[in-house]
C-alpha cells in the first residue's frame, strides 16, 4: 500500500458540488503533478463537512487545516505554500488561524462519524475505520435476541421524527412469524430545508448498508430496500457503488462471513411525493403503486411490504447502529438526556450565519445551536423563532431559546424533533406567512385519500390566504383552531394529523401577529404585500426623479423642488423605487 | 404515434429502447415506478402513447399507470423546455426570498409556473427542497445549481442559456 505524507480532503456533498468542488479536486491533481507531489499527497473526495455556507470546503491533513470558500484559482497557492513549503494559507483558513473553529466545538459526531473523513466511494476506507466490524461481531458472536436487546438498552429512538424506540420495533418484527420478512430504509427525506440523510448517504453509504444487514439478522429478513428520493442523484449514485462493492467483498449477498446468513439490498427511487415519507405510503410506493397510506393496525411489523412483516427505519437511525454494536449500549446511553439518548443531526438553515449540518448531543440548548455553533443571526437582526419538524412541526419562539433539544422538551413546547430540519427566522419573518407556506406545502402534498386532510387543510389555507391578503374577518382565527383540532383527530396518516401543527404553534406564540393582520390589517414584519405600502419621506426627498423613472407602472409623480409622491392605487409594491433611491428617502410601511 | 415523431426519424430507436427497459424490469416485483423514470428520461415526458406501451409490456392496466403518473410530481404529461428552470421552494430558500425569485422569473420569461416558453427553450417550475440550503435562495437549470441568487443574476442565467442554445444551433 502506498503511504502518503499528506491528504487533501475535498467536500463532495451537494452544497459544495454546486459551488464547484469537483473542479477544485481536478485542479489539485493538476497542481500536485506540476510540483511532483502526486506520490506524496493524495486528493480524496469526501462527504459533507457540514459547513455548507462556507463552501467549497477542503481540509488538509495531517494538520487538519480547514480552508473555506476556496476558488479554483486558490488551489495553486495552497499547493505551493502549504503542501510544498509547509506554510498555511492564512487568508483562506476557516474562522481564524486556530483550527478549533467554533462551528465544530460543541458538536459530537456519531452518525456523521465518517462524513468528511473517508472517501465514500471506497469500501476499503470504510473498513479501515472499523467498517463492517459490527456486522461481523453480530453474525459470529451474537444471537438475534442479543442484538435486539443491545439496541433496546442503548435507548436509540427513531431519528425520522416520531421517535419510536428502535429496539422495540425490531422486537415486534422478530416476533412476527412468516417465511419472508423485509428491512426497509427511509431515505425519502422530504422536509423542506432538511438534508441530514442525504449527507450521510453521500458521505458514508456503507454504514447504512451494514446496519440494514444487522437489522436483517436481528429480525430474520434476507431482503432490504432503500427508498430514496430521485432528487438526490449524488446519493443514489454513491449508494449504487457501495452496494456493488459490498457484494464484491461478500459483505452483502449469500453466506455472509461464511455464517450462512444471506442479505441483499435493492434501491427504489421515489418520484416526488412527500407523503411517501410516511411508513405505510412508502411501502405502497416500493410496490410500484400510488403512494397512499393505509390505516394502522395492522402495523408494518405484522403486515408491511407485500403484506409481510417489515421494519422501516430512517437513514440516521441506521447510521447509529454499527457504533452502538461496537462501543456498547452503555456508551451510547451515556450521551444525551434521560429519555433521549445519543446525538441528533440537524440541517441548520434560514437566517443564520453558519448554515450547514451539525450533530449535537441530545439536550444541547437551542441557544447553543443558534449562537455558539450557528454564529448568530446575520446583519445584526434579532432572533425571532426556530422551526423544527418541517410541515409537521412547529416553532420555538425567542423566549424559549434555552429549551434543550430532545424529544420530550420539543413536544412540550408544541414543536417536535422531526427529522432534523432547523430553520432560523429573524424579525423580518412574518409568522402568518410561514404558517401559510407550510400549509401550501401540505395542501399540495396531501395524497387525497382521506377528506380531513384533503378538504380540511385546503379550507385552512383559504382562511390563511384571506388573512395574509388583508381580508381577514373576525372569527377567522377561531375557525382555524376548530379545523386544526378536527383534522388532527380525524386524518388517516401522520401527514394529515400533523399538518395543522405549524398553524397551531404560530398561533400559540404569535397570536398578536395574527390579530394585527385580521383587525388592523397590518403585517408587523412587513412581508405580506397586500398590507404594505411604500411611502416617500418628504423631508429626505431631493426630487431627483430617479424613483419615478424606475417605477414600472408609472405610479410616482412629482416635479423639481417638490417631494415626489407614490400613487397607492397604481403601486404594485415591487420595491424598485426603494432600491434605487440614492437618498434612502423611501420606506416600506407596514 | 404522432407525439414522438421527430425530424430525424428517430422514433424507432426510442421505441426499441423503451422495449429494452420493459424487458429488463418485466420480472421485478413492483418495478412500475422505475420503468416510468427510465421512460421519462428517454422521451422527456410521459405521453399517453408511451404509457400504453408500458401497460402492454408490463401487463398493468393503463388506468393504474395513469394513476401513478399523475400521483407523483416528477412525472410529467406535458413536454418540458430544453432548459428546465426549477426554483427551490424549500423553507430555507423561501425564508431568503425564493418566492420573489420565482415571481421575477415569471415576469422575465412571460410564463406561469409549469409552462413552457413559446420557443420551447425554457420551462419554469417550483420544486421541492434541492438540499442546497447553504446556498439559499437557489435554483436549478437542468442539473446545474445556481445559489445565493439576487434578481440581477436571473438575467445573466437566462442570457447564458440563450447563448448556449444559439451556439448549439450553429
Amino acid at each position: 500500500m502506498q503511504i502518503f505524507r499528506a491528504h487533501v480532503l475535498v467536500c463532495g456533498g451537494t452544497g459544495c458540488t454546486s459551488s464547484n468542488s469537483p473542479k477544485i479536486a481536478e485542479e489539485f491533481e493538476v497542481q500536485l503533478k506540476k510540483n511532483n507531489l502526486e506520490n506524496e499527497v493524495k486528493v480524496v473526495k469526501t462527504g459533507c463537512f457540514g459547513l455548507c455556507a462556507e463552501g467549497p470546503v477542503i481540509v488538509v491533513y495531517p494538520e487538519g487545516a480547514m480552508y473555506t470558500m476556496v476558488k479554483v484559482e486558490d488551489v495553486k497557492e495552497i499547493v505551493e505554500e502549504h503542501l510544498l513549503k509547509g506554510r498555511l494559507v492564512k487568508r483562506l483558513l476557516a474562522g481564524n488561524d486556530e483550527f478549533d473553529y467554533n462551528f465544530f466545538k460543541k458538536q459530537m459526531r456519531v452518525a456523521l462519524r465518517n462524513c468528511g473523513r473517508i472517501n465514500p466511494e471506497s469500501i476499503e476506507e470504510y473498513i479501515a475505520f472499523d467498517g463492517y466490524q459490527a456486522l461481523a461481531k453480530v453474525l459470529t458472536e451474537m444471537t438475534p435476541e442479543q442484538v435486539i436487546d443491545t439496541i433496546k438498552r442503548s435507548g436509540l429512538r427513531g431519528r425520522g421524527g416520531a421517535g419510536f424506540p428502535t429496539g422495540l420495533k425490531w422486537e415486534f418484527a422478530r416476533k412476527s412469524q412468516d417465511d419472508q420478512k423485509y428491512v426497509c430504509c427511509n431515505a425519502d427525506e422530504g422536509d423542506p430545508g432538511a438534508f441530514m440523510d442525504r449527507s450521510i448517504l453521500e458521505g458514508d453509504p456503507h454504514s447504512v448498508l451494514e446496519a440494514m444487514a444487522i437489522a436483517g439478522y436481528a429480525i430474520g429478513a434476507n431482503q432490504g430496500y432503500i427508498y430514496i428520493r430521485a432528487e438526490y442523484p449524488i446519493a443514489v449514485n454513491r449508494l449504487r457503488i457501495a452496494i456493488d462493492q459490498a457484494k464484491e467483498y461478500g459483505l452483502l449477498g449469500k453466506n455472509i462471513f461464511g455464517t450462512g446468513f444471506d442479505f441483499d439490498i435493492e434501491i427504489r427511487l421515489g418520484a416526488g411525493a412527500f407523503v411517501c415519507g410516511e411508513e405505510t405510503a412508502l411501502m405502497t410506493s416500493i410496490e410500484g403503486k400510488r403512494g397512499e397510506p393505509r390505516p394502522r393496525p395492522p402495523f408494518p411489523a405484522v403486515k408491511g411490504l407485500w403484506q409481510k412483516p417489515t421494519i422501516l427505519n430512517n437513514v440516521e437511525t441506521y447510521a447509529n447502529i454499527p457504533v452502538i454494536i461496537l462501543k456498547g449500549p452503555e456508551w451510547f446511553a451515556s450521551i444525551g438526556t434521560e429519555r433521549s439518548k445519543g446525538t441528533k443531526v440537524f440541517a441548520v438553515g434560514g437566517k443564520i450565519n453558519n448554515t450547514g449540518l451539525v450533530e449535537i448531543p441530545m439536550g444541547t440548548t437551542l441557544r447553543e445551536i443558534v449562537y455558539d455553533i450557528g454564529g448568530g443571526i446575520p446583519n445584526g437582526k434579532k432572533f425571532k423563532a426556530a422551526q423544527t419538524g418541517g410541515p409537521s412541526g412547529g416553532c420555538i419562539p425567542a423566549s424559549l431559546i434555552d429549551t434543550p433539544i430532545d424529544y420530550d422538551s420539543l413536544a412540550q413546547v408544541g414543536s417536535m424533533m422531526g427529522s432534523g430540519g432547523l430553520i432560523i427566522m429573524d424579525e423580518d419573518t412574518c409568522m402568518v406567512d410561514i404558517a401559510k407556506f407550510f400549509l401550501e406545502f401540505t395542501v399540495e402534498e396531501s395524497c387525497g385519500k382521506c377528506p380531513p386532510c384533503r378538504i380540511g387543510t385546503k379550507r385552512m389555507l383559504e382562511i390563511l390566504e384571506r388573512i395574509t391578503g388583508g381580508k381577514g374577518e373576525e372569527g377567522d382565527i377561531e375557525k382555524l383552531e376548530i379545523l386544526a383540532k378536527n383534522i388532527k383527530a380525524a386524518a388517516l396518516c401522520g401527514l394529515g394529523q400533523t399538518a395543522p401543527n405549524p398553524v397551531l404553534s404560530t398561533l400559540r406564540y404569535f397570536r398578536d401577529e395574527y390579530i394585527a393582520h385580521v383587525r388592523d390589517k397590518k403585517c408587523p414584519a412587513g412581508v405580506c404585500k397586500s398590507m404594505m405600502h411604500y411611502v416617500i419621506n418628504a423631508d429626505l426627498c431631493k426630487s431627483c426623479g430617479i424613483c419615478a423613472r424606475n417605477c414600472p407602472v408609472g405610479a410616482i409623480k412629482g416635479e423639481r423642488k417638490v417631494p415626489y409622491e407614490i400613487d397607492q392605487e397604481k403601486c404594485i409594491k415591487c420595491g424598485a423605487c426603494m432600491e434605487k433611491c440614492p437618498f434612502k428617502a423611501i420606506f416600506k410601511n407596514a | 404515434m404522432s407525439v414522438n415523431k421527430c425530424c430525424c426519424e428517430c422514433t424507432d430507436v426510442r421505441d426499441a429502447k423503451l422495449q429494452e427497459i420493459i424487458d429488463k424490469y418485466k420480472d421485478t416485483k413492483g418495478a412500475l415506478i422505475q420503468v416510468l423514470h427510465e421512460a421519462q428520461e428517454l422521451y422527456g415526458y410521459l405521453p399517453l402513447e408511451v404509457q400504453k406501451k408500458i401497460s402492454e409490456g408490463l401487463n398493468v392496466p393503463l388506468t393504474e399507470i395513469y394513476g401513478v403518473v399523475t400521483f407523483y410530481t416528477q412525472f410529467s404529461l406535458k413536454p418540458k423546455g430544453k432548459y428546465r428552470i426549477q426554483v427551490c421552494m424549500g423553507t430555507a430558500c423561501y425564508v431568503k426570498g425564493s418566492g420573489m425569485i420565482l415571481d421575477k422569473l415569471k415576469e422575465k420569461l412571460g410564463i406561469d409556473v409549469g409552462d413552457c416558453t413559446e420557443d420551447r427553450l425554457f420551462s419554469l417550475h417550483a420544486c421541492r427542497c434541492i438540499g442546497a440550503c447553504g446556498l439559499a435562495p437557489a435554483l436549478m437549470v437542468n442539473d446545474e445549481v445556481y445559489g445565493r441568487l439576487t434578481e440581477k443574476d436571473l438575467d445573466d442565467i437566462i442570457e447564458k442559456y440563450r447563448k448556449l442554445d444559439a451556439e448549439s444551433n450553429q
